[in-house]
């Protein structure tokens, strides 16, 4: 009886429910991973459901009612230099800032991990074409390429999607291939070959598998700078154009105001400082659940 | 030594003739002709045919590549479209002003990372710790340019201790050392140096944590040194990974500056790169990039060579 009681802690529920989950459940124990989660999950559900909120509407300016100051009636978070409401500008700005901010990391992780594993597992001539490119891009620093591609392709949302995910694509293909090449010369890879299993069954299997994690949790600890960089593009004003809402873009039409209602111009920063602080945390959590070491 | 330098400076070649297509490969991914900002609206085809070729652009395009880099191995990067004057001395002025605010900024951000990072490391899990940590993700996470206009608001706006635009009264060309000049540089030197200080904080603490924890140390203290003179030990095993971690933040931070010089006006090669950009100056543009990339690169060349002066080690790997 008591045999069984001491053995019953070795059956953890993470063995039984697999990998992800045991991730997931070490992920909700840390208070700060979870309180980030709900801050990005808030930040991006209000931004898809924005239209419904009964908010005011964005693109309307009023003539006379130009930068209000925060906690006017009517204007909880005041109103911008053309008279638009902040609240509904900074809720419907996470649309867009949300999607530049995050899906170049979500296409680099996909190109980046497929050309990692590829290079990493066929290594050879391939191996050395793919990442002398790449070296060629660390040439670059983040900031300089992003701004320098966007430059020359003009303002747009394409245009800085595009732009962002050539900046993301190549780190995440180094860390393919590093990681891909330690796994390679693992002996059941040799095992799988040997039973003659071809390259795209070994790599679909076997390799996936092994090296998605780290990629994964290196992509997160990406998308805050993503996230800077993404708003910088349009606070350059070679991103979002206006008048859409965008908090890059915002924080820089309001530099104007900053001599008459200083913190109302600072307000579209706050939100991309949180919310970039927010998944900074989250990927330091999703680190430490996944037990990957850097 | 020497031929670990020769050695790098070899694989540093392909990066650079990269780094030049790429540059080159700027231009022709522009959309729109680059011939439409020289030409009357009412040219006709025969007259932009001759324009045309008289800027070689009917030659094919490997053509033109290898006859602008010829052009750039004898200095001459061509001219402005905007203003007529020479790309060359436009970017290397700009330059001058953007490496004087990033080394600012890292004389700043490299003492106070190291001195937290430390810190951190040396007291590991305690509330000091913790604190370092939460300041090192602040810093990493602030987007700076909002933290630009976040300090003109308290101290130029607010408090009018500082100016918050421009380079002094001589403007871009004419700089000094004294309070009048050096008061224009505080808060873009501040706004650079949060990022830096994050992540160098965070560096130092992971590795004087990690060395700390070795056998060695142990052995040292037993052997009856002082604390002193173990943590100079801990310094030199420390020193050749910090300097390549604050090396490539030189570098970003002279990449980087655009925002920042956006924000506070600064006459820099950001500057001169958001102005390249908005009046389609693609000469412009192509230069200023290719220089400060040129520059990144050879700071990562002189990053790796000084970790292989400092720590024998890495040279025989």
């Amino acid at each position: 009886m008591a045999l069984t009681e001491t053995l019953e802690p070795v059956q953890t529920p993470e063995a039984r429910k697999g990998y992800w989950a045991g991730v997931a459940q070490r992920l909700a124990r840390d208070p700060v991973s979870m309180l980030c989660l709900a801050v990005v999950a808030a930040l991006i559900l209000a931004a898809i459901f924005a239209p419904y909120l009964g908010l005011a509407d964005p693109y309307k300016g009023s003539m006379i009612a130009r930068l209000k100051p925060i906690g006017t009636p009517g204007h909880l978070l005041g109103t911008d230099e053309q008279g638009r409401d902040m609240l509904a500008r900074l809720i419907h700005g996470g649309r867009l800032t949300l999607f530049i901010g995050l899906m170049p990391v979500v296409f680099a992780f996909f190109i980046g991990s497929a050309l990692g594993v590829v290079a990493g597992y066929v290594g050879g001539r391939l191996n050395t074409i793919i990442m002398r490119v790449v070296d060629v891009f660390f040439a670059f620093p983040s900031v300089l390429l992003a701004i320098a591609i966007s430059g020359a392709l003009g303002a747009g949302i394409v245009n800085s999607l595009v732009s962002l995910t050539i900046v993301f694509v190549p780190p995440i293909t180094r860390v393919a291939e590093a990681v891909t090449s330690g796994v390679r010369s693992l002996d059941y890879i040799d095992a799988a070959r040997a039973t003659g299993a071809s390259a795209l069954t070994v790599i679909r299997v076997h390799v996936i598998g092994n090296v998605l994690s780290p990629i994964f949790v290196y992509a997160t600890s990406l998308t805050s700078v993503c996230m800077i960089l993404a708003a910088g593009l349009s606070f350059l004003g070679i991103g979002v154009r206006p008048p859409e809402p965008e908090w890059g873009l915002m924080l820089n039409t309001l530099r104007s105001a900053i001599y008459v209602n200083p913190w109302l111009s600072a307000l579209p920063g706050v939100m991309i400082f949180v919310t970039s602080l927010c998944l900074n945390l989250l990927s330091d959590g999703v680190r430490s659940a996944m037990n990957v070491r850097d | 030594m020497f031929s670990y330098f020769l050695r790098r400076l070899i694989l540093v070649l392909p990066v650079a003739f990269g780094v030049s297509v790429i540059c080159f490969l700027l231009v022709q991914i522009a959309p729109g002709d680059p011939l439409t900002a020289i030409m009357p609206v009412d040219a006709t085809a025969e007259e932009q045919a001759a324009m045309r070729a008289a800027y070689g652009l009917d030659r094919p395009l490997p053509v033109q590549y290898a006859i602008w880099v010829g052009n750039l191995a004898q200095g001459d990067m061509g001219r402005s479209i905007a203003t007529g004057r020479p790309v060359a001395g436009e970017v290397f002025g700009a330059v001058q002003n953007s490496l004087l605010l990033a080394v600012s900024a890292a004389v700043i951000a490299f003492p106070i990372g190291i001195f937290l990072g430390f810190l951190a490391g040396y007291f590991r899990d305690t509330a000091l710790d913790k604190a370092v940590t939460a300041v090192s993700i602040a810093g990493v996470s602030v987007p700076n340019y909002w933290l630009g206009i976040v300090l003109v608001i308290i101290f130029s706006v607010n408090l009018g201790w500082l100016p918050s635009m421009g380079a002094g009264p001589g403007g871009s060309r004419d700089w000094s050392w004294n309070w009048e000049h050096m008061r224009h540089l505080v808060l873009p030197a501040v706004t650079l140096a949060v990022v830096p200080i994050g992540i160098v904080a965070r560096t130092v603490r992971a590795l004087s944590g990690d060395i700390l924890s070795m056998d060695f140390v142990q052995a040292l203290y037993a052997k009856g040194m002082s604390r002193f003179d173990v943590l100079i030990h801990v310094g030199r095993n420390a020193a050749a990974t910090a300097l390549s971690v604050m090396g490539l933040q030189l570098g970003y931070l002279l990449g980087g500056s655009i925002l920042i010089e956006t924000v506070f006006n600064w006459p820099g090669s950001g500057f001169l790169l958001s102005n390249a950009i908005f009046q389609r100056d693609l000469p412009l543009l192509q230069g200023t990039i290719l220089v400060l990339a040129l520059f990144f690169v050879a700071m990562n060349l002189i990053v790796d060579v000084a970790q292989a002066a400092i720590d024998p080690r890495i040279k025989r790997s």
